[in-house]
């Protein structure tokens, strides 16, 4: 077994150490751990945070890559041979559905094949009959099953959240359940927990199933639904938290530095962003997409597998996501920086003779911290719609890709078919809102309680 | 007036430039005259001299920045990006791939888009704004916060999705409209109807979340403290003080679309088979077709300019108290 390092792999898990670093600096303030506080009082913000945490679980899942050792024949050799595919450990929990591939349709649960096929039996007449599955457990043991899967579920997830309470309070153990169960607790654990357990015994039940079935059918090729909406999450959530990461330093830079050193540099910074954000956006992405097309196809030395250039096509599309979107939040923070420059605090700090930079550091891109978290909140949920769209209209990640937006797209001439098939379209619609739906609760939330023009 | 109306004209000159360079770069940067002259001539025969002939008669053979032939100013002028930018700037877009004239074609595609983008604003902007109205009504009550929570789930799904069910359901099931298609003239109307629909459908969640928030913000100012203190009744507080008060902010947000709607929308152009700018651009991007892309670009950052003189203009004629 060898680890690999995809180029977006290594920026999730540069965004995770950026996060942890982020957690510490709020736990040591006080002031900013009272706003988060504030913010997680209510319960569905702690709600939907559990729903991103759990979107967020899966995508890292998804961005350890591995490429599994070849079983080694006569141990001979001392040199260990490596798969030339890489898999992800998604892949590994998944492998009985990449592997259980069937001819073509089948509709969630079912255990025939969704369009008939003519067949010739042995009196030598054909008929038309639909074909079993392979797949697929034949005998009726599926409310046997998902029974099972229903108690493990909660067995499981009774247990992960009773070690977390106790995490949390190890001396007071029972007093603190007391709390939760009736709702007493200082922050809505309550809520947090009963998502939670709700998405781990769906998960669950998902899972477990999908060992006897095709829990939610498969697509053209035969290829497991559940599987591929699963692998969707990584990309979705990419796209989402990776462009703004990518745009904000650029934004705050260049931001700041209009609003604090004004002149020529703020004149430059304007036309600069005046000129971007006057493109369409997605025509400008479109014609930044066609050039990076042409570009890797002249460049075909830049990756070895499908799968590096699938990443470097999803690498490339957040860049220039990032550059056509952080010309808002630019504005924003200028217009915010020329506010707090003129303020008492900045002027003493000058007056004392305190450099640039720690002005900078000190007082202001800590009063812009709300517009950014806003705006990185806001820009998510848009971000993971847009990634569907942008698939539709062909410049959006790679067509061998596992999205949101290439399901759609492949799913989308089907529901003229009679009769309908519709399972890729709605697993991929219910992925994409589950998240989306909590990213907008979680922002609105921050919104309200970071944002000073709501305080009324 | 006039005077600041021109200078605003001069000030997206420099910006028009830089439009121009950086979709010019983008083209230029994967695409050299030679790769064009030989998609161009196609699969035959293609000789140098070809390729030069061919690059001579379009113009493509000059340096792109700087052509350190020539003397003086020239340098900067006899360069291909100089004479491609001034092509544009007359609106001279010139000639697709597939040989169309694409200022032509631009022509008349623009009445389809307009067809379904200029009903869609004008119902949406009514449907949302009253919608908000009604709910800031009745603030606080429970149909505003279950309307919200609506608002919210509406947002949170995909555009594509309103299309998809749309087309499924009342083309497929019910029959009521056809599933796509186009036609000019009073005929057509059966084909824009579900568009236009499903246009002010999918937006009605952010709109009216948005009209909402201006609505709140003015009624908690002392003006309309005073206009209640007057014994004026909600309904004229809301009508007469905040809605007029709050058409500012709106003004804002919303004329600078306006021109922009020429447009057309690309993804329901091309769900719905109208030949508008929507899905002639979207063709464009299927087909790698730069020249088509780059001249929506352009028209494009020029429609959005319009909008933003468009809308310092509307600011000067409905709030006194700005003076340009």
């Amino acid at each position: 077994m060898k680890l690999v390092l995809l180029w977006t792999d290594a920026l999730v898990w540069s965004l995770v150490v950026v996060l942890l670093i982020w957690a510490w600096v709020i736990l040591r303030s006080p002031q900013i751990k009272k706003t988060w506080h504030t913010i997680f009082k209510s319960s569905i913000a702690m709600a939907s945070s559990v729903v991103l945490l759990f979107y967020l679980f899966f995508t890292l899942l998804d961005s350890i890559h591995l490429r599994l050792a070849l079983p080694d024949e006569a141990q001979k050799s001392q040199t260990v041979t490596y798969e030339a595919q890489m898999v992800s450990l998604l892949d590994l929990m998944f492998a009985h559905n990449i592997q259980h591939t069937e001819r073509t349709y089948s509709a969630p649960f079912a255990t025939v094949e969704y369009t008939s096929s003519i067949v010739v039996n042995k009196e030598g007449q054909t008929k038309q009959v639909y074909l079993p599955l392979k797949y697929v457990a034949s005998d009726n043991g599926f409310w046997g099953k998902s029974l099972k899967a229903l108690a493990v579920g909660v067995c499981v997830s009774l247990l992960l959240v009773l070690f977390h309470i106790w995490w949390r309070e190890k001396r007071r153990f029972v007093e603190a359940c007391k709390e939760i169960v009736q709702g007493k607790s200082a922050l809505p654990w309550r809520t947090a927990y009963v998502t939670f357990m709700l998405l781990v015994i769906t998960f669950i039940w998902l899972y477990m199933l999908s060992y006897s079935y095709h829990v939610l059918g498969t697509d053209k090729v035969g290829g497991d639904v559940l599987y591929q909406s699963f692998k969707s999450i990584r990309t979705g959530v990419l796209i989402g938290i990776l462009t703004t990461l990518i745009m904000l330093p650029v934004a705050v830079i260049l931001g700041v530095s209009a609003g604090l050193f004004g002149g020529w540099v703020d004149d430059v910074i304007q036309y600069l962003y005046t000129t971007l954000s006057s493109i369409p956006g997605v025509l400008l992405i479109a014609a930044g997409v066609l050039s990076m097309q042409v570009m890797m196809d002249n460049h075909p030395t830049w990756f070895e597998t499908t799968l590096e250039r699938s990443d470097l096509r999803l690498l490339f599309l957040i860049i220039i996501l990032g550059i056509t979107s952080w010309t808002s939040l630019c504005r924003l923070l200028r217009a915010e920086t020329l506010k707090i420059s003129q303020m008492e605090f900045v002027t003493a700090a000058k007056a004392f003779g305190v450099g640039k930079f720690t002005i900078i550091r000190r007082h202001i891109v800590p009063n812009l911290m709300h517009i950014i978290l806003i705006s990185v909140v806001l820009d998510f949920s848009g971000l993971v719609l847009a990634e569907a769209v942008l698939s539709y209209v062909g410049v959006g990640v790679d067509p061998t890709m596992h999205s949101w937006g290439n399901m759609i797209n492949q799913a989308r001439l089907e529901m003229a078919r009679e009769p309908m098939v519709w399972w890729s379209l709605f697993s991929a619609f219910v992925f994409m809102f589950i998240l989306v739906l909590a990213a907008n609760l979680f922002s609105d939330r921050i919104q309200k309680v970071l944002d000073p023009r709501n305080n009324t | 007036m006039l005077a600041y109306i021109i200078k605003r004209i001069l000030y997206a000159i420099p910006i028009l430039i830089g439009v121009n360079l950086i979709t010019f770069m983008l083209f230029f940067m994967v695409n050299s005259p030679d790769d064009m002259a030989r998609a161009q001539l196609g699969a035959k025969q293609v000789t140098p001299e070809l390729i030069q002939s061919w690059k001579e008669e379009r113009g493509y053979d000059k340096p792109l920045f700087i052509n350190s032939k020539e003397e003086g100013l020239s340098k900067v002028t006899h360069t291909l990006f100089v004479q491609e930018s001034l092509k544009l700037f007359s609106f001279d877009f010139g000639f697709s791939d597939s040989n169309r004239d694409i200022g032509a074609d631009i022509k008349v595609r623009m009445i389809p888009s307009l067809s379904i983008a200029l009903p869609t604003f004008i119902i949406a902007l009514i449907t949302n704004i009253s919608l908000a109205l009604l709910l800031v009504l009745f603030r606080g009550s429970l149909l505003d916060t279950s309307m919200m929570v609506v608002a919210v789930m509406i947002m949170s799904i995909s555009g594509l999705f309103y299309i998809i069910a749309g087309q499924v359901l009342f083309s497929k099931i019910w029959h009521w409209v056809p599933i796509s298609g186009y036609e000019s003239g009073w005929d057509g109307v059966k084909f824009i109807l579900l568009p236009i629909f499903i246009g002010v459908f999918a937006g009605i969640g952010s709109g009216v979340r948005w009209y909402r928030s201006i609505f709140l913000e003015q009624i908690n100012q002392d003006y309309v403290r005073t206009a209640r203190a007057k014994g004026l009744s909600e309904i004229k507080v809301l009508f007469g003080h905040v809605l007029r008060n709050g058409m500012l902010p709106i003004l804002t947000g919303v004329v600078v679309i306006i021109p922009s709607l020429f447009m057309g929308s690309l993804i329901m152009e091309s769900f719905f088979g109208i030949p508008g700018l929507g899905s002639y651009t979207i063709d464009a991007i299927n087909s790698q077709d730069f020249a088509i892309v780059k001249a929506m670009v352009f028209l494009g950052s020029v429609l959005y300019i319009v909008g933003l003189i468009l809308t310092d203009i509307s600011y000067t004629l409905f709030d006194p108290r700005v003076k340009l």
